[in-house]
């Protein structure tokens, strides 16, 4: 284990420092005083402990693929932009866009979390991005979103019982979306549908769940213990006739 | 300029009250700002301070930022006609190398002449007289610029990085119990020293990040109104709309934000009727003054700040505490600079204002 004092300490140096560590195989690595520092953990891509103390700066772990960090405070904008593999805990909240484009592994966030976290998620095969947020979403929620797993619980952040804003996956067109509750129609994209869920569904919501749980010493059954709304796209392509001649737009 | 300060980024804000109106440091919000350097290029940078001028507490305090001494003479014309000038100074400054050639900054401690008025200016109240001096300057004196204009209070800006900037204003032996501050890259605009952030008028002080796309149109409005739109930047109107709606309309803060940032029709309609009816009127009525396109600022002004996003939060706003003093930043890390240790840490809603105001309106 080796520990580096960030304070003061710009982010490229800070991250060559981490970079240099990782390649001499070190495997587990803390931060202190981390406040505000990008660019933490990305690209990576082997396994690797990172602990970070602080306000993690922006796109935090982006295009990573293996480490798992873990943020003791809480982290800015962009975080698991693009990741591929790994996983972040986020024991606070993150801002806006964290999980953009997110193709592979875990982000939990124990509170609330900014907007458009999510957007444009995909997956693939055995690819499945998945964020948990403890919290409250902020809007435009899974814009876009294109294949993975999103769960909101609205239980640990400022507004306990609102799980998410106005335009909820507006756009979407692959993946799932899991809220403990239900969300007014009015805040949602009209390409979701409200659909039962499976019984794979529950083995999925009862794993994330439990580890999501562990991570942050919680009660998996207090968590698990409600009724959970499954909103999955009920158009396969929203768009694709968008510039055709059937088109609304054209036709008018 | 050190070398890893050249990547893209968006601006950074910062806004900084003590709500017992005790004294913070300059320093707190230098560390601030400087710790978002990657938001801005070095073309643009600012404060403003509030009580800073308690001596003068009832003279406006004129900021103004000179190009030659020419321009020196003809505004100081203008103001020897119109005010009674208690006092006038140079800015006190700090030479920094990096910065090159810089402009020339001087303030005068001015109240509205009680007799042998202009003509024209005889029934105005003082601040709409000293809102026309402002803008008589700017638009009639080639090279003079009105940075700021209330009483005790003041704007520093410049183009630099913010530490090169709080270096030459000395902004670290000021002591204020409202700060703002600005780190810029600027994208529509001239990178100059007038269009540096904050943009002020009287008390009113404004930083922003993002783009204003609807300038031509409040620029035309504010037109309607004796405001002279000089400065180059998008950011400027939005100083002279919250002077409008605050004060000559007497809007409150809540209701000036929802004119800036206007609720969605699609929301309206859903609103109780003597909501909706409220708001439709407003839109109506203001629809002239809505700002369009991204936007984060922060407003601060003699009673407090408050911090307003677009209605989609296109740019980022942080917001914080720790005891009294409140922070609003572009960054959670910013917030952290002034209060390591804060009660709450929470990102506001897009286009719904955090405003925090000094205790007891500030008596």
């Amino acid at each position: 284990m080796v520990e580096i004092d960030a304070k003061g300490i710009h982010y490229r140096v800070l991250n060559d420092r981490i970079r240099e560590l990782v390649d001499r195989g070190e495997d587990h690595i803390v931060l202190r005083n981390v406040n505000g520092q990008r660019y933490i953990g990305d690209g990576i891509t082997r396994e690797v402990k990172i602990d970070i103390y602080g306000v993690a700066g922006g796109d935090l772990g982006a295009f990573m693929n293996g480490p798992r960090i873990t943020v003791y405070g809480n982290a800015q904008d962009g975080a698991g932009n693009t990741m591929n593999g790994g996983k972040i805990v986020v024991h606070g909240m993150a801002g806006d866009v964290c999980g953009y484009g997110m193709r592979g592994g875990k982000l939990y966030i124990l509170r609330d979390c900014g907007y458009r976290v999510g957007i444009h998620m995909k997956g693939y095969k055995h690819l499945i991005p998945t964020i948990v947020i403890g919290g409250t979403a902020g809007e435009f929620l899974c814009e876009y979103m294109a294949g993975g797993r999103v769960i909101v619980l609205g239980m640990f952040g400022r507004t306990p019982g609102v799980l998410t804003g106005d335009y909820l996956a507006t756009g979407m067109h692959g993946g799932s979306i899991f809220l403990r509750g239900r969300v007014d129609r009015h805040f949602m994209g009209k390409e979701v549908g409200e659909v039962p869920l499976t019984e794979e569904d529950r083995r999925f919501l009862r794993e994330t769940i439990k580890d999501f749980a562990r991570e942050f010493e919680l009660n998996a059954e207090e968590i698990l213990d409600a009724e959970f709304t499954k909103l999955i796209p009920v158009t396969h392509r929203p768009y694709g006739s968008l510039y055709t001649m059937d088109s609304p737009i054209i036709r008018s | 300029m050190s070398w890893w300060s050249r990547s893209i980024s968006g601006c950074g804000l910062v806004g900084i009250i003590h709500r017992k109106k005790k004294l913070i440091e300059g320093e707190k919000v230098i560390c601030a700002i400087c710790n978002m350097e990657e938001r801005g290029n070095g073309l643009g940078a600012g404060f403003a301070a509030y009580g800073i001028y308690p001596d003068y507490r009832d003279f406006y305090a004129f900021h103004i930022m000179y190009d030659n001494e020419t321009a020196i003479g003809r505004a100081e014309e203008i103001l020897m006609n119109t005010m009674q000038v208690e006092h006038s100074e140079q800015i006190p400054t700090r030479r920094v190398l990096s910065l090159g050639a810089t402009p020339i900054f001087r303030r005068y401690f001015v109240k509205p002449l009680a007799q042998g008025r202009p003509h024209d200016m005889v029934d105005l109240n003082d601040d709409d007289y000293v809102v026309k001096v402002v803008m008589a300057i700017n638009a009639e004196v080639d090279g003079a610029y009105v940075v700021s204009s209330g009483k005790d209070m003041g704007v520093f800006k410049g183009v630099g990085q913010p530490d090169e900037i709080a270096d030459f204003f000395r902004i670290d032996e000021y002591k204020a119990h409202i700060w703002s501050a600005h780190t810029r890259f600027p994208t529509n605009t001239p990178g100059w020293w007038g269009g540096a952030h904050p943009f002020a008028l009287l008390d009113w002080s404004i930083v922003h990040n993002g783009e204003i796309s609807s300038y031509g149109i409040n620029k035309r409005y504010l037109e309607m109104f004796g405001y002279k739109c000089t400065l180059l930047t998008d950011t400027e109107v939005v100083a002279y709309l919250c002077d409008l709606l605050i004060r000559r309309h007497g809007l409150s803060l809540d209701v000036a934000a929802s004119v800036l940032a206007p609720p969605f029709w699609k929301d309206i309609d859903r609103m109780e009727e003597e909501k909706r009816e409220f708001y439709t009127r407003l839109r109506m009525i203001y629809g002239s003054a809505a700002l369009n396109g991204p936007f984060a600022i922060v407003l601060a002004y003699e009673r407090g700040i408050m911090g307003l996003n677009d209605r989609i939060k296109l740019r980022p706003l942080v917001a914080g505490y720790k005891g009294d003093i409140h922070v609003l930043a572009s960054e959670n890390a910013a917030i952290h600079e002034v209060i390591p240790d804060p009660d709450e840490v929470w990102m506001p809603k897009a286009g719904e204002p955090t405003i925090v105001e000094l205790e007891d309106g500030g008596n």
